[in-house]
């Protein structure tokens, strides 16, 4: 019985580490570097359930001022993860420039592959770019 | 015991390290450049002299320079130690002064201004170590030698005297941060201060085996004493140029290695401590080792600069043996060897160098017959060599007398045995030098034969051109220099009251 | 308004400004951008100081933003430990923009300088404030700020590796910051306060609770990787060498400074000694890292031939003090790390400085190109000889003020083996920098490894400029944190006072 209780009445929890997992494995083990940023999403979605998740208070309702309200969710949670999820988006959008960049200076961009290539022997002078622009 | 209150021991180290400014902007005018050097040399030792009196009175000049973290203050105290070894260094420096001009440019070495700037920092840091009022103090200054000395030691900056120049800091940075910073940090912890006092700072204060490891950790830590097996810096340093050599590792770095153990044998521990800690007899026993082995080794030794390297190894023993034997005579006579073998053997390394200006000879097998064409220079050096062998009237009698009645006081005939067996080494390896240059023939084709080793341009003061073989004549400007210091020697073992009192003034 | 009394949040708010305002300002002249950034970072290092002053003479401030009060307000705190490290950072920061023009001008491309400029005081603005803020979302907040314009910064070097370098650090630089959000949500779940002092009232009746553990935990691994400390380190190497100069010098001085101090707190201000040391055995766990890290850091760095990336394993070594001091937990020992905080922000930067300031004259990156450049630029190589020697510490250098209060701490922890790793790693670096050191003023005409123009033959760029010495608006940057290597070496006790009152908070009573 109480294994069942473990299990279901933490439900949130569960899902939570569940999705950490997946985008924690998706980051490290994928090769293509755009499912990467793809996986820190997920662990990163994850992170922000887990918040919201815990600002449920039994028999409340949604944060929003309403007179026939008796008792309300915690707030503070869904205003820290709007701003987790700024953070979350801002990283996206610096990652997904450089996977851009990368794209445009390796032509490739699986890791593996990059890699391989090794490291850059000439250092390029400033205003000539080798990889088109920048 | 009054102390007295003077900055004179900051102007003795200003003296030279103000000079570095001059030196280096007279870098084109090389006449105007050695002024400097001489000037700095004069001041330098005229401040350390007119400090002797107040130190015979009995009396004892400090100055505090600041504090740099609670517990590490850079302060000045001039003692009788400290004055009879700054004294020696700042003398010598005058007459090393000479000897360098004389040298570099009979040489025509490069780089002169680097090599006169840092030798000025070099003893600078010296007279610094010997004013030392506390362990800090001491181990700034001590490795502040070792980073002014590299460059002197890599001067000719070939691939060996960068090899030399390597092993040479490998070793006493090496030994000093692994050891010797290790016994600091360990003995500030248990003593609480690191301000030497006659009485020690350790007694009383720590286990037994603490206190022996820490004595353990110095030992191997103050490498530049050069006891075996932390020596090899020593003949590796002798790439450097000969005046280098002469001043620095016979005489100014290899005394503040010695300077340093005793600051640690009479004043971190004490005399009492020691006794209590049975390292006496242990300690005498692993010095005479290397007063006997380094010896051997000298023996096997062609080039003249390696023996006369080892033969310093063997003699600072000779110091730390008499210092840690702790009975009077013992201690006095390691104390004045400070003094004498300075003398004795900067002489024997002038002469090493004036050979190899002169003629360019570097191994003592080439040396046959050379005493007719450099008669000044070879009685110095037998002269000198008497001093280390220790036959009156010369001043290293004076010390290993001493050091003999200190071990008969101490009861360890073994000792005695090493100090004679040393003594017969010592004939074994200089004797025959002196006989070879006065009585042998010289070899054939010898006026000029100068093709065998690693020297260029044939260069001397008196501008002979081009002939093929050129006189060997002595070179003023560099025997005078060696000519002084071995009357010098003399005269020591002759009247050695003034230095010897100064010994016994360490101990009261 | 009173400004003295806002002094705490205008440290943020005028570099926060000043970003946002030099990309317009930069469109109509690209030398203004860099006046801003001076005019910001400037102003910053004003401030920290002033709020230095007043936490000296008044003790502690508490700053409310918007006048709400703690804990549902974001409190800001200024003690000893905050205003000393907020100094060392604003101070490194003003320094190194002032140095910055002439390598930016090099490095980057013309059209993004002012947009470099705007991601710089960003990242300073981020630095800052992870240093001020007394709440612990908020400090979230900071490092993600820092950690962006970070991964912006490096990805604007010249190579492509660069780019990579700068993914790299930005997934697991996410990762860790992830990390620290699950670590506050935990210790959110269980406390319901999000504010350092509040937290640290009510988290000892909690010590035992896993939740606790569990979110200690997060913190202590996501820090870790933001301070670089073995072994968690990876990401530092390849930052460091590809990014640009001042990026490298920038980061190397500041970014795993502020790290380590945001670990400080988290384990001694919002966790204490007492759960430090019984509940979790994290200090043994962090002595062992740290003996790890100093170890490693030195021996790799003795393996490479790319100047920077030998001192980008060098400061991971040299984190290793800093979290060395902080685990023996006793007031010598954390003393020291503190100092380590200050002198190695000065030694690092200084020597960050000189790579760059030879990448600026002549483009040379590796080792052994250095051969013979004491004579070409002197004084630049005079500060990287103190710098390194200062490394290796020397006496009268800051780097032998720190590891003098490192050892003493491990003697009084009774630990004294830590001693012999802390001497054996001084002598690895004397190892590697003497090497440099030698081959600066000596170069020798022969080099026994065979490489001795690998650096001219595979540089496209031939020593250009050579009979000279950095720019003046470089070297004199250079040769002040140098100097400063000394001057603090010598007249220790100013900084030493600071610290060790820092240390007695940081261990005792709040």
């Amino acid at each position: 019985m109480e294994m069942i209780e473990l299990i279901l009445g933490k439900y949130n929890y569960w899902i939570y580490i569940a999705l950490m997992m997946i985008g924690f494995y998706a980051t490290i083990a994928k090769e293509n570097l755009i499912k990467k940023i793809i996986g820190l999403n997920i662990f990163q979605t994850a992170v922000f359930l887990f918040y919201i998740s815990i600002g449920k208070v039994d028999g409340g309702t949604a944060p929003i001022l309403w007179d026939k309200a008796v008792l309300y969710d915690n707030p503070l949670p869904h205003c820290l993860m709007l701003t987790g999820i700024v953070v979350s988006v801002s990283t996206t959008a610096v990652a997904l420039a450089l996977i851009i960049k990368i794209y445009k200076a390796y032509g490739t961009i699986e890791e593996d592959k990059i890699l391989e290539m090794g490291e850059e022997e000439k250092t390029p002078t400033p205003g000539s770019w080798p990889q088109g622009s920048r | 015991m009054d102390i007295i209150q003077s900055a004179k021991p900051l102007y003795a180290i200003a003296a030279s390290l103000i000079a570095i400014v001059p030196i280096g902007i007279s870098h084109r005018r090389p006449n105007l450049r050695e002024t400097w050097t001489i000037l700095a040399s004069l001041v330098k030792f005229s401040i350390v002299a007119s400090m002797f009196p107040v130190i015979f009175s009995g009396k004892v000049i400090e100055y505090p320079i600041l504090t740099v973290l609670p517990g590490l203050d850079i302060k000045f105290r001039v003692d009788a130690l400290g004055i009879l070894f700054a004294g020696t260094a700042s003398f010598l420096w005058i007459v090393t002064s000479f000897y360098s001009i004389g040298y570099m440019r009979t040489l025509k070495e490069h780089a002169q201004t680097r090599y006169f700037i840092f030798f000025a920092a070099t003893m600078a840091a010296v007279v610094g170590a010997a004013f030392s009022a506390n362990m800090f103090t001491l181990f700034l200054f001590y490795e502040m030698i070792t980073l002014c000395t590299f460059p002197l030691v890599a001067h000719k900056q070939t691939p060996e005297a960068i090899r030399g120049a390597r092993i040479y800091i490998i070793y006493l940075l090496g030994s000093s941060v692994a050891f010797q910073l290790f016994a600091i940090f360990l003995t500030y912890f248990t003593a609480g201060t690191l301000e030497f006092s006659r009485q020690g700072i350790l007694s009383g204060k720590g286990s037994d085996v603490l206190l022996i490891i820490i004595f353990i950790l110095f030992i191997a830590g103050i490498a530049k004493a050069a006891i075996i097996p932390f020596h090899n810096w020593l003949p590796a340093a002798m790439v450097a140029p000969t005046p280098v050599s002469a001043l620095l590792h016979a005489v100014a770095v290899v005394k503040v290695g010695v300077f340093t153990v005793l600051r640690v044998i009479f004043f971190i521990f004490g005399t009492d401590l020691l006794h209590h800690l049975n390292l006496s007899t242990i300690m005498a026993y692993f010095v005479s080792f290397t007063i006997i082995v380094a010896s051997v080794i000298a023996l096997t030794k062609d080039n003249l600069k390696a023996r006369l390297a080892y033969s310093t190894i063997s003699q600072l023993s000779y110091i730390i043996l008499g210092a840690i034997l702790l009975t009077p005579s013992s201690m006095v006579g390691g104390i004045v060897h400070i003094a004498n073998h300075a003398f004795s053997k900067i002489t024997l390394f002038f002469c090493a160098g004036s050979i190899y200006c002169a003629a360019h000879k570097t191994e003592v097998s080439q040396l046959s017959g050379i005493g007719r064409k450099l008669p000044w220079t070879m009685t110095a050096f037998f002269i000198a060599s008497l001093s280390m062998i220790g036959v009156p009237p010369v001043a290293g009698f004076v010390s290993k007398w001493y050091l003999a009645l200190g071990s008969l006081e101490a009861r360890e005939i073994p000792i005695l045995v090493v100090l004679l067996a040393s003594t017969l080494l010592n004939a074994a390896y200089f004797l025959p030098i002196s006989y070879k240059a006065f009585f042998e023939e010289p070899e054939k084709g010898y006026a000029g034969n100068s093709h065998n080793d690693d020297t260029h341009g044939h260069s001397d003061s008196h501008g002979h051109g081009d002939a093929p073989h050129e006189e060997i004549r002595e070179i003023p400007m560099i025997a005078i220099p060696l000519v002084i210091t071995a009357i010098i020697s003399t005269l020591i073992g002759i009247y050695p009251d003034y230095i010897l009192s100064l010994a016994r003034d360490v101990l009261k | 308004m009173n400004i003295v009394a806002n002094l705490p949040v205008l440290v943020i708010i005028i570099p926060l400004i000043s970003a946002l305002l030099i990309p317009p300002i930069g469109r109509l002249n690209r030398t203004f951008s860099w006046y801003v950034a001076i005019s910001a970072t400037f102003l910053s290092f004003l401030i920290s100081i002033s709020l230095l002053d007043t936490v000296m003479a008044n003790g502690r401030i508490s700053y409310r933003l918007g006048a709400w009060e703690p804990p549902w307000g974001i409190e800001y705190v200024v003690d000893y430990l905050n205003s000393f490290v907020l100094v060392v950072v604003s101070f490194i920061a003003f320094i190194m923009t002032v140095y910055s023009k002439k390598s930016v001008e090099k490095e980057i491309e013309r059209s993004k300088i002012p947009f470099f400029y705007s991601v710089y005081v960003l990242l300073v603005t981020g630095l800052l404030g992870m240093i001020i803020t007394g709440d612990i979302f908020n400090l979230y907040v900071f490092i993600e700020i820092s950690s962006l314009a970070g991964y912006t910064l490096v990805a604007m070097g010249k190579k492509r590796d660069a780019l990579i370098a700068s993914y790299n650090y930005l997934i697991l630089g996410t990762i860790a910051a992830t990390f620290i959000l699950l670590g506050i949500g935990y210790l959110y779940m269980v406390t319901g306060s999000l504010n350092m002092g509040d937290l640290r009232e009510r988290l000892p009746m909690l010590y035992h609770s896993k939740v606790v553990l569990t979110a200690f935990a997060f913190f202590t691994v996501g820090l870790s990787l933001k301070l670089a400390l073995f072994p968690l380190h990876i990401w530092l190497p390849n930052v460091y060498t590809h990014a640009p100069s001042v990026v490298s010098a920038v980061m190397a001085a500041t970014s795993t400074k502020v790290g380590a101090y945001v670990l400080l707190r988290i384990l001694f201000s919002v966790f204490t000694v007492e759960f430090d040391l019984h509940s979790v055995p994290i200090t043994k766990i962090l002595l062992l890292l740290s003996v790890l890290a100093i170890i490693a850091g030195s021996v790799l760095a003795i393996a490479q031939t790319n100047i920077k990336r030998m001192l980008a394993y060098s400061s991971v070594g040299q984190i290793g003090y800093i979290v060395l001091g902080a685990a023996l937990a006793n007031q010598l020992a954390m003393t020291g790390s503190l100092l380590h905080i200050l002198n190695h922000a000065l030694m690092i930067g200084a020597l960050f400085m000189v790579v760059g300031a030879i990448a600026y004259k002549t483009g040379i990156e590796e080792i052994s190109g250095l051969k013979g450049m004491g004579k070409k630029m002197p004084l630049t190589m005079a500060a990287f000889t103190v710098g390194s020697l200062s490394m290796i510490g020397i006496p009268l250098t800051v780097g032998f003020v720190s590891k003098w209060y490192l050892a003493l701490g491990a003697l009084e922890a009774g630990m004294w083996y830590f001693i012999p790793v802390i001497l054996v790693s001084s002598l690895l670096t004397a190892i590697y920098f003497w090497r440099i050191i030698e081959s600066i003023y000596f170069g020798s005409a022969e080099s026994e490894t065979g490489h001795a123009d690998y650096a001219l033959v595979h540089n496209p760029h031939p020593v250009f400029g050579n009979r000279g010495d950095a720019p003046l608006g470089m070297l004199i940057p250079t040769l002040l944190l140098a100097s400063l290597c000394i001057v603090f070496g010598i007249a220790a006790f100013i900084p030493v006072s600071v610290a060790t009152q820092a240390a007695v908070m940081l261990l005792g009573a709040n």
